[in-house]
């Protein structure tokens, strides 16, 4: 069968590709694109080190076909820091020593970025739960959940 | 030394390679691409046991898009060994694993691999494959393994042992090792009370977030270009040489970054096949596992079987100790039960004990490291026991481990005296922490584990160069997997007097880096550490020679203070120079400084911790959460505080992971039946409290800051520190994990029927 062409927004910016009617958007993002930040863990949605942010909503990519980008706006790990000042939740990930391996990094930031877009006060309890889908094996979560209410208690000072 | 005042060690800075991995620009190993790959696909048996009749790889051959095709045939048969560390690895028997020969050994031995132009063709030529396999029954547990009747694995397989005759037959028992001390009878003999149990633990994975990944390309020189994702670049080299029948300078291995390893990425499993790939279709390769893959395909660690007899004094004092331990090697031999016998009393002083470890196969994947290999379970095993002495005689479980505690000089089970060791200082640090004061809700319990780690020292190399503006870029060859390279640049700016962020550290290749063991055994820190400090050391000496030059003056009377080269005294007009003002000069003073190390590190001051665990269990429905946690640890020297805590923190998520929930669950034909994350359930966020952390610092000869190793030592104790827990919450001592909810609510069911029985 023919590839698909799809127009899109990624990160902003238009961007296009060909794409089999089968694959999934974060092969796409990976080997079409060559936006490898974000990764593959499970390819069954279980693992959260694909997520992307797909028209505003957070999505495990690897679950979501690849054509379904097709008009639709996208912001990917690459895209979370805006020209060269890292999100205050990267940051916050670097001060707290909230990555060991770093594979699962980009993930959780994605999902962190989301959750402070909806909830500017998260509880502890919160984050944990909404982070509940990014498996990380080497931090304990400790440090990250620290990151995120710190990115979260910076960020609604710096709105004050 | 503990004394020694330090600038940088200990501080926090920020990792050098961090913004590269919030931003998602760090290359892991499926990151990694080149012109004309293509893309490989294996087939792996759906058999835990059957012989390989046949294999027909025709129809994949002439698929459209398919550019090789490999089996078992494209590989010379070895009987080669290969030394690393203390240890021999049976080059045989990873090959065999990388490709099954004569039988498939698992659900998900390789047989075959394809490389083709896209993973879709690969993927679809495999399993055009046709196998034609004889089944045989699979053995899937240490008592069906060792029964008179069982299938047997390997017919050239016989019982190893120094003690007794190797097995008259053959045997799927490789090898039995024993220690013992004293006299066990006459121990025994003198207990006032005796604790018995058989403690099982399940089959469980690293559980690394990033899947095994590599590029390989063979060359029309021969010589072939590996980039993968390992603890190990020179380990591949020399696994894929032996394997592929290539001489190690012929391959060069070019690590990426590794989202994850605890041990389960030291052996290869797809180089050789990428290689092997590569030389056949002259093009570069690429493959990945999927997860299920490496659920089924790579290495887990062994189940186990531990029967411990304890005996004590009234007082609490350890008279005897007998204790068997079998431990599942998976495939082919070469379980950690040998490294179980020797920590299981490590913790303790007993005059009189027997240890007895036997190495099974099973029809399960081959055994990989996993971060303290062989510990874990006899932790589980020892501290459940010490804990129920404790209980049996009313005494307090900390104070009846400190009584037993070893401690400097004390001879170790398997063999030295230990030296400089912080077993009682923990101790009694956790004797004073608040947690142990804190009160406990309504169906909630307290446990208490203690744990051992001898940490790794082995091979290391380390090179500093230094720049024209006094910065210093550090390589050494271990792949950071969490944190190695700014402890690195905290070492060479603590001797150079310059700023951590003034060092440039990185990981260099089998071609560019000095040989380095793996990153493993707790050693990077320590030994590697060692390395990058004796270079740093070196291009100190070297800024003395210059400043002497300039200062025309002899390099011995030159002192170096404060980061300065200090003129000696009477020196004309001769101000201190700082590295930047020496490092200015180079090329007038005799040219580029590069400072190297290579040193064979001594093992490791040994690593002991210490864990308090609450959890609430809810009766209804046997779930258990933990909801608080305290890791106590005697680390040496911290280096970078903030990595050590996580060490720690994930250390005790992976064991209370093993502890409550992960298992490998095989149908009775010996196919793993939850080869995924939804169904092999590691803790999330939500599962998990913060988890405390206390740093004990008592300093390790060895090292010229006192550093021990971190990593390993934190897995050790959540095993027991959890059951003893529930056993305190629920009145049910649990021998068999994981305390999954199921087996925790019969457990409770059953006690209350008990309980109603017996009040009617």
């Amino acid at each position: 069968m023919a590839k698909l062409h799809i127009q899109t927004t990624i990160n902003g910016e238009p961007a296009e590709f060909l794409c089999e009617p089968h694959e999934t958007l974060l092969s796409a993002l990976r080997n079409e694109l060559g936006l490898t930040g974000t990764k593959e863990g499970c390819s069954t949605g279980d693992c959260g080190a694909c997520s992307v942010m797909f028209e505003g909503r957070l999505v495990p990519s690897c679950l979501v076909l690849a054509a379904e980008a097709e008009g639709r706006s996208l912001t990917t790990i690459e895209g979370v820091a805006t020209g060269d000042a890292l999100h205050p939740v990267q940051r916050k990930f670097l001060e707290h020593a909230a990555l060991q391996c770093g594979v699962c990094t980009p993930g959780f930031i994605v999902a962190a970025t989301a959750l402070l877009k909806q909830k500017n006060n998260p509880t502890e309890q919160e984050a944990r739960y909404w982070l509940a889908g990014n498996l990380c094996r080497c931090t304990g979560y400790d440090k990250i959940i620290r990151a995120v209410l710190d990115a979260a208690a910076e960020m609604r000072e710096a709105s004050v | 030394m503990s004394e020694r005042e330090f600038t940088y060690i200990g501080t926090r800075p920020v990792r050098h390679d961090g913004v590269d991995k919030v931003t998602g620009r760090a290359n892991y190993g499926a990151d990694f691409t080149l012109p004309g790959m293509l893309h490989g696909a294996v087939l792996r048996s759906p058999h835990a046991h059957a012989r390989i009749v046949s294999i027909d790889t025709s129809a994949a051959e002439s698929t459209p898009g398919v550019k090789a095709v490999v089996t078992s045939k494209d590989f010379v048969e070895t009987t080669a060994k290969l030394m690393m560390g203390e240890g021999a690895l049976d080059i045989h028997d990873i090959g065999d694993n990388v490709i099954a020969r004569k039988k498939a050994l698992y659900d998900g031995h390789a047989v075959a691999a394809v490389a083709a132009t896209t993973e879709e063709i690969a993927r679809e030529a495999a399993a055009k494959i046709r196998v034609t396999y004889e089944i045989l029954e699979p053995v899937l547990s240490i008592d069906r393994a060792v029964a008179q009747d069982a299938p047997i694995l390997h017919e050239d397989m016989v019982t190893k042992s120094r003690a007794k005759q190797p097995s008259s037959g053959p045997s799927n028992v490789a090898a039995r090792l024993e220690f013992a001390r004293g006299d066990l009878a006459a121990g025994f003999g003198q207990a006032e009370v005796v604790t018995e149990h058989e403690f099982r633990t399940p089959t469980v994975h690293q559980g690394y977030i990033e899947p095994h990944a590599c590029v390989a390309r063979y060359g029309e020189d021969e010589r072939a270009l590996v980039w993968t994702t390992t603890q190990g670049p020179f380990v591949v080299r020399d696994l894929c040489a032996a394997i592929n029948s290539m001489a190690p300078s012929r391959i060069k291995v070019i690590p990426s970054e590794i989202g994850g390893g605890f041990g389960g990425k030291i052996v290869v499993y797809l180089e050789p096949l990428a290689i092997a790939l590569s030389r056949k279709a002259q093009r570069p390769v690429k493959m990945v596992m999927g997860r299920d893959e490496v659920f089924r395909a790579s290495g887990p660690t062994s189940a186990t079987k531990i029967r411990v007899k304890l005996g004590a004094k009234r007082d609490g004092t350890f008279v005897a100790a007998s204790i068997s331990m079998w431990y599942e090697a998976g495939a082919y031999r070469g379980s950690p039960s040998g490294a179980g016998a020797m920590c299981v009393l490590a913790p303790y002083r007993i005059p009189n004990f027997l240890i007895e470890a036997f190495d099974v196969v099973v029809n399960k994947p081959k055994v990989a490291a996993y971060r303290a290999p062989g510990s874990p379970m006899a932790a589980f095993a020892i501290e459940s026991a010490v804990d129920e002495i404790a209980r049996q005689l009313k005494l307090d479980p900390i104070e009846v481990r400190l009584k037993n505690a070893v401690s400097e000089g004390d001879p170790a089970p398997f063999g030295p005296p230990f030296g400089p060791i912080g077993l009682k200082t923990l101790l009694e640090t956790v004797q004073r922490h608040p947690h142990m004061k804190a009160p406990l809700g309504r169906n909630q319990g307290r446990g208490f584990g203690c744990g051992f780690w001898f940490n790794a020292g082995m091979n290391s190399s380390a090179t500093i160069t230094l720049g024209g503006d006094g910065s210093a870029a550090v390589m050494t060859g271990n792949p950071d997997i969490g944190g190695t390279r700014v402890a690195q640049a905290l070492m060479v700016a603590e001797e150079l007097g310059i700023s951590p962020e003034q060092v440039r550290p990185s990981v260099g290749d089998t071609d560019t880096a000095g040989y380095t063991d793996v990153t493993g055994g707790s050693r990077v820190c320590y030994a590697t550490g060692m390395a990058v400090i004796q270079a740093a050391q070196d291009v100190r000496d070297q800024l003395k020679a210059r400043a002497a030059k300039m200062w025309n003056v002899s390099a011995d009377a030159v002192e170096w203070k404060d980061g300065r080269a200090i003129p000696p005294a009477g020196t004309e007009k001769a101000q201190p120079l700082t590295v930047a003002e020496i490092a200015a000069k180079m090329a007038q003073t005799g040219g580029p400084i590069v400072g190297r190390a290579s040193l064979n590190a001594p093992m490791a001051g040994p690593g002991f911790g210490a864990h308090i665990c609450d959890l609430e269990v809810d009766p209804e429905t046997g779930r258990s959460t933990i909801v608080r946690y305290t890791a106590f640890q005697d680390v040496g020297k911290a280096v970078h505080p903030s990595y050590v805590e996580g060490q720690m923190q994930g250390g005790v998520a992976q064991g209370v992971g093993w502890a409550l929930n992960e298992e490998y669950i095989y149908n009775s034909q010996g196919v793993m039946e939850n080869a995924g994350f939804l169904d092999y359930r590691m803790p999330v966020a939500s599962d998990l409290p913060m988890i405390e952390t206390v740093i004990v610092e008592v300093a390790n000869p060895l090292h010229p800051y006192g550093v021990r190793g971190v990593g390993e030592v934190p897995i050790v104790p959540p095993l027991a520190a959890v059951g003893n827990a529930m056993r305190d919450a629920t009145g049910i001592r649990f021998t068999e994990l994981p305390l999954s909810p199921p087996r925790v609510l019969a457990a409770i069911v059953e006690q209350k029927q008990a309980d109603a029985v017996g009040t009617v």
